[in-house]
């Protein structure tokens, strides 16, 4: 479920996700797609997050790295060129779907947020290179969180010719959106033992199936078949998927998860997002505005 | 003043289209959206808007500020009524001041899309028959498999990434 549309326009390339895991990660001395935050690691924590906007994902890899019990689980893309560095991902992703337009992320950004993606969506602009936040930390544009369309793909086959490899120089110089960071920690990446340790202790804990106290509001249809607009309970569900279950079970709810959206003090959430002790939840059936 | 908003009284426009002007701007448009009296096929009478206003506000503003990104817009402002409303009303109101006509004209049409579609906000249709029923979620419900229009866009399908 998208906590936020992915808005393809008619005539605007197809959206595909590619998350870069083919680093070497030398500072960090382990694989940074391998660490672990709140339970999981930051692989699977990014092509989740990845999912609901885009089309389909995949991992980009080294040619050396496509057996990884880590790595093997997803769809792939290999590296066409050696030490070329997240460029590299980028162009083999390129070949493989010249048509597509691909939402790149870097797999050492652990506190980017699903609403940080959504904005970079909805924004988009089709018709220029790539559109890109502009850093928090030096205004320069950030390449591995960004939508690359395919009118990029010849200009950096010909940067690549030239023995130029740095995708934000690239930016630098193409015909890019560059928009403002919502949350402006979403995109602090993670290259040191210390930064990891900071990004650990700024994420929530696990999640966990302690009895939490949670109000939901009801409105439109819902509202109408709990017979009731809000409540206060009591509840072990970990996720608001988890809620909602439980809530079938108790009112007539004729409308599948699938058609609803899910609000978590009141912004925009992904039915996997934990539930924490004081929240407020609503669940929100096809929109009809206008 | 906020410049997405809801009301429950009647949207008064022009006191909204006298808030957009700026000596900088040659270009102003406008949308507004009407109760109309049939809705595929059936005869409505009335209809009744109802919003979660604390998320609404917000995404609502979102989408002004994404207008303004996105066309170079100078001024945008959306309100949408809420609460019952007769057959001929003005339902939402849209404008936009810009330097050139035609990013006046693209982000106003960007804004109503992505209000149909972004904003929690609910329309009940009453009908002349005497029935009613909430638009795009009736027919969720009888039938699970089926996807509105609108639904296609506000909810993207998630493909199998294996």
């Amino acid at each position: 479920m998208s906590s936020s549309p992915a808005n393809g326009h008619p005539g605007d390339a197809p959206l595909l996700g590619l998350v870069l895991a083919g680093g070497r990660s030398t500072r960090m001395r382990t694989d940074k797609a391998a660490l672990r935050y709140a339970g999981r690691s930051q692989l699977e924590r990014a092509m989740e997050l990845i999912a609901p906007h885009v089309e389909r994902s995949f991992v980009s890899v080294r040619a050396d790295q496509t057996e990884d019990p880590l790595r093997a689980r997803f769809a792939q893309i290999r590296d066409l060129h050696a030490n070329l560095g997240p460029i590299a991902g980028l162009l083999a992703a390129q070949a493989r779907h010249p048509e597509a337009a691909w939402l790149v992320l870097a797999c050492d950004l652990p506190l980017l947020d699903t609403a940080t993606l959504a904005n970079l969506v909805r924004c988009r602009a089709p018709q220029r290179a790539a559109t890109a936040y502009r850093s928090s930390h030096d205004g320069l544009p950030e390449p591995l969180c960004a939508i690359w369309e395919p009118r990029s793909a010849a200009r950096l086959a010909a940067y690549v010719a030239r023995g130029r490899q740095c995708p934000r120089r690239f930016l630098l110089d193409a015909d890019v959106l560059l928009l403002d960071e919502p949350n402006p920690e979403a995109l602090d990446n993670v290259n040191t033992p210390e930064e990891y340790r900071t990004a650990m202790s700024a994420l929530p804990p696990e999640t966990t199936s302690d009895p939490k106290h949670i109000t939901v509001q009801y409105y439109a249809l819902l509202r109408e078949q709990a017979g009731r607009r809000d409540e206060a309970l009591v509840t072990t569900a970990r996720t608001a998927a988890e809620l909602y279950a439980e809530l079938t079970q108790r009112y007539p709810f004729s409308l599948a998860p699938g058609v609803l959206r899910v609000a978590i003090n009141a912004e925009f959430r992904e039915w996997t997002a934990a539930l924490a002790d004081g929240d407020a939840v609503v669940f929100i059936p096809p929109v009809a505005g206008g | 003043m906020s410049a997405f908003q809801f009301t429950r009284t009647a949207i008064a426009t022009e006191q909204l289209r006298v808030s957009l002007a700026d000596p900088a701007c040659g270009g102003y448009a406008a949308f507004e959206g009407w109760v109309r009296d049939s809705n595929e096929g059936q005869r409505v009478r009335a209809l009744e808007y109802e919003a979660f206003e604390a998320l609404g506000v917000r995404e609502g503003e979102r989408i002004l500020a994404e207008a303004r990104a996105r066309f170079g817009v100078a001024h945008a402002a959306c309100v949408h009524r809420i609460g019952a409303l007769a057959v001929g009303e003005l339902a939402v109101w849209v404008g936009v001041s810009a330097a050139h006509r035609d990013e006046a004209f693209r982000a106003c049409r960007y804004i109503i899309d992505e209000v149909k579609h972004r904003l929690p906000i609910w329309k009940k249709e009453h009908y002349l028959n005497g029935d009613s029923g909430w638009v795009n979620c009736e027919r969720c419900a009888t039938a699970p498999t089926h996807t509105h229009p609108d639904e296609a866009t506000a909810h993207r399908h998630i493909h199998d990434p294996a």
